[in-house]
């Protein structure tokens, strides 16, 4: 561990915003939220947020991205991988451990590049939480520290930030600021520890489960007559609750033609299961026709499917669609409560 | 940037071959630009690209016994991408990725009768294994064709189909759900579940491999229960939306109280076994 002055740390930032040729990236103030944005200055950079309107993701996986080039007289098609190489300041802890889920998914079914080498090209500055979201659990998640899945990691302890080292990519970013590190001693490893020690206070107190009883609920309640009915009764099928979510990846993929509908793009675009025509094919067919059975997919992906298959819980705590759906049906503390309660139709 | 490793660009195929099987449904013949063979199995589908329209999951049609380098997609025009292929001539070209998913189990298949159920356009996938079989005649013990339509002019393959009828190594019944007055037809007229009771079914040997619009399944399950075929001998193939192929973007999971498939990868074919306990499988 080390440890760096805050002054010290902006100039840092500063220097990389002007110097570095990869885009420098920083959680900002946006109206009365937060966001991932571009930095213009560090003293834009707010390591004390409490959450952003939108998790890390857009940088590998976009809302928008060329996947292929063609045009349509001669039929020809290139690949295309947009990689913008960047430093991505104020990562949380569990959008760090989203991300790594993330990694999982597109490491380990074919080796996506278009992701994957947004992720390599990527170095990411975590920092520990200074505050939470009304709506966070991720202390009842597991995610509001973590070991892994950064190239540093900040936390504030007072008038300077300790630095953790998470990766040769960290410590090479470092190298730039070697001059204004500190060596750590006893007081400072102490303080990083209080601050720990102090974060679970941060989070809402209302969470009943435990996160490894999850997929046993949620299988068990699979089938439970009603509940999912009564859950999803005032879902307006929009799909914020998909898009927000730090560990969502499907998508869609489409053509988009220049105005001359001779040159164009073959797009992906983020999608989500909890919009209607998600499931739908040919012939008015669609297999996950009611807002039940999609409410209860998205469920059963974040707290068993993706358990299933890489042993992770893909819900983070984050409270991110908590907070963003309109109806306020979407928080996942109510519906794993209910569960654990046994109410609610059983 | 350019990148060389993408999952996403298809090559190039060329149309050479094309042939108007019902007023929907082509079959199209095609040639990879470069030469290379498709090497499918039975049961398996391309994701076939045109530039400017976008992609679409097509079964591949032909066995990979039959016509090799070029392989045959049937397609019926429903969509943006169906429909822009329909308009297409010999010689143009298109894009093809794959192939994809988990095809039919020929190999276990050896040895067994098996019994074909096929309605609509599910005849496209069981005709690519139907022709492997009948090419590997001796492999395999009695064949059983069951290939249901909506009317006379809707069934394809005409060729083959009187084949089938034919030769005295293939039992075979054809249905239509119902046939206007002028038309001549002398197969069965009633759905296809009709056809089943009359198949010789011997339960340790007869494999149902079955293909069609989502609605059928249920109903020859049905039958087939009644026959009391062992589940781990019922092969589906079965359709969802589809937009990778490749088991990323999620659109073709079924789900179930444990665990979700997807179709792209753990199928188009299924066991029923595997299966009957995913609610949203059938
Ligand atoms: C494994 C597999 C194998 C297949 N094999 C064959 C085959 O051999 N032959 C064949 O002809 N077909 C086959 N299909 C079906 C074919 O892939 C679909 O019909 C596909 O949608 C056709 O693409 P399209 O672009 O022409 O249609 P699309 O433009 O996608 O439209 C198809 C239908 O879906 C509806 N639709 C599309 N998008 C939406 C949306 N966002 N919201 C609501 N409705 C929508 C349209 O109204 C239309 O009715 C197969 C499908 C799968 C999964
Ligand atoms: S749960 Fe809420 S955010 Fe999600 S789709 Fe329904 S209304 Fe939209
Ligand atoms: S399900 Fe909701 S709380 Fe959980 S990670 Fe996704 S957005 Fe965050
Ligand atoms: S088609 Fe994309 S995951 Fe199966």
């Amino acid at each position: 561990m080390k440890a760096i002055g805050k002054a010290e740390f902006s100039n840092f930032v500063d220097e990389l915003i002007a110097d570095d040729p990869r885009e420098v990236i920083g959680v900002q103030a946006k109206s009365n939220k937060f966001a991932f944005d571009p930095l213009k200055s560090a003293e834009d950079l707010r390591l004390d947020y409490d959450v952003t309107i939108l998790p890390p993701k857009k940088y590998f996986m976009p809302q928008r991205e060329t996947l292929v080039k063609y045009n349509t007289n001669e039929g020809e098609m290139t690949a295309v991988n947009e990689v913008i190489p960047r430093i991505i300041f104020g990562i949380h802890p569990y959008d760090l451990i989203a991300i790594q889920q993330m990694d999982k998914v597109f490491e380990e079914t074919h080796s996506d590049e278009n992701y994957l080498a947004k992720r390599r090209e990527s170095v990411l500055v975590g920092v520990n939480m200074k505050n939470a979201s009304e709506w966070s659990f991720a202390h009842t998640m597991g995610t509001a520290t973590t070991d892994s899945g950064y190239d540093l990691m900040l936390t504030d302890i007072g008038d300077k930030y300790a630095v953790e080292i998470g990766s040769v990519k960290g410590s090479e970013l470092l190298e730039e600021a070697k001059s204004q590190l500190d060596d750590v001693g006893m007081e400072e490893i102490e303080k990083v520890r209080e601050f720990k020690e102090e974060l679970p206070d941060k989070f809402r107190d209302d969470p009943e489960f435990d996160p490894f009883e999850l997929p046993r609920l949620l299988s068990e309640y699979y089938g439970k007559d009603g509940f999912w009915e009564e859950n999803a009764e005032d879902c307006l099928s929009c799909g914020t609750c998909n898009l927000v979510c730090p560990t969502c990846y499907c998508f869609d993929v489409k053509d988009v033609n220049d105005i001359t509908l001779t040159e164009g793009e073959r797009l992906r675009t983020w999608d989500g299961c909890m919009l209607e025509a998600f499931a739908q094919v040919a012939g008015d067919e669609n297999f996950r026709e009611e807002k039940a059975a999609r409410y209860r997919h998205r469920y059963m992906r974040k707290g068993r499917y993706m358990y299933n298959k890489f042993g992770d819980i893909a819900c983070v705590g984050c409270g991110r669609c908590s907070e963003q759906c309109v109806p306020d049906i979407a928080d996942p503390v109510d519906v794993f409560n209910q569960m654990k309660e046994g109410t609610n139709g059983i | 940037m350019e990148s060389n490793d993408s999952l996403f660009l298809p090559e190039q195929a060329r149309i050479i071959g094309e042939r108007e099987l019902t007023s929907n449904t082509k079959l199209f013949d095609l040639n990879f630009e470069n030469g290379k063979e498709l090497n499918h199995e039975p049961g398996q589908f391309v994701e076939l690209s045109i530039a400017g329209i976008g992609e679409a999951p097509i079964s591949v049609t032909s066995s990979p016994t039959r016509g090799t380098p070029s392989f045959e997609l049937c397609v019926r025009a429903v969509g943006n991408v169906t429909n822009a292929l329909h308009r297409m001539n010999v010689g143009e070209t298109v894009g093809i990725r794959g192939p994809f998913g988990t095809g039919f189990p020929a190999e276990e298949l050896k040895g067994h009768d098996l019994l074909f159920i096929a309605g609509g356009l599910g005849i496209a996938p069981l005709r690519s294994l139907i022709n492997y079989v009948l090419d590997n005649r001796d492999d395999y013990n009695e064949i059983n064709i069951l290939y249901g339509c909506k009317k006379p002019c809707e069934q394809m393959f005409e060729d083959e189909v009187s084949n089938w009828a034919r030769r005295q190594d293939i039992y075979h019944e054809a249905t239509v759900d119902y046939c206007p007055d002028e038309v001549c037809w002398e197969g069965n007229v009633g759905v296809i579940t009709e056809l089943i009771p009359g198949v010789d079914i011997d339960l340790d040997e007869t494999y149902a491999v079955v293909c069609g619009p989502p609605v059928m399944y249920k109903f020859v399950l049905q039958e087939l229960e009644k026959k009391e075929l062992p589940h781990d001998q019922i092969y589906l193939s079965l359709e969802r939306r589809m937009k990778c192929g490749i088991g990323e973007c999620g659109h073709c999971q079924i789900n179930g109280a444990e665990e979700e498939l997807y179709a792209c990868q753990d199928g188009p074919v299924f066991n029923y076994e595997r299966i009957k306990g995913f609610e949203e499988a059938i």
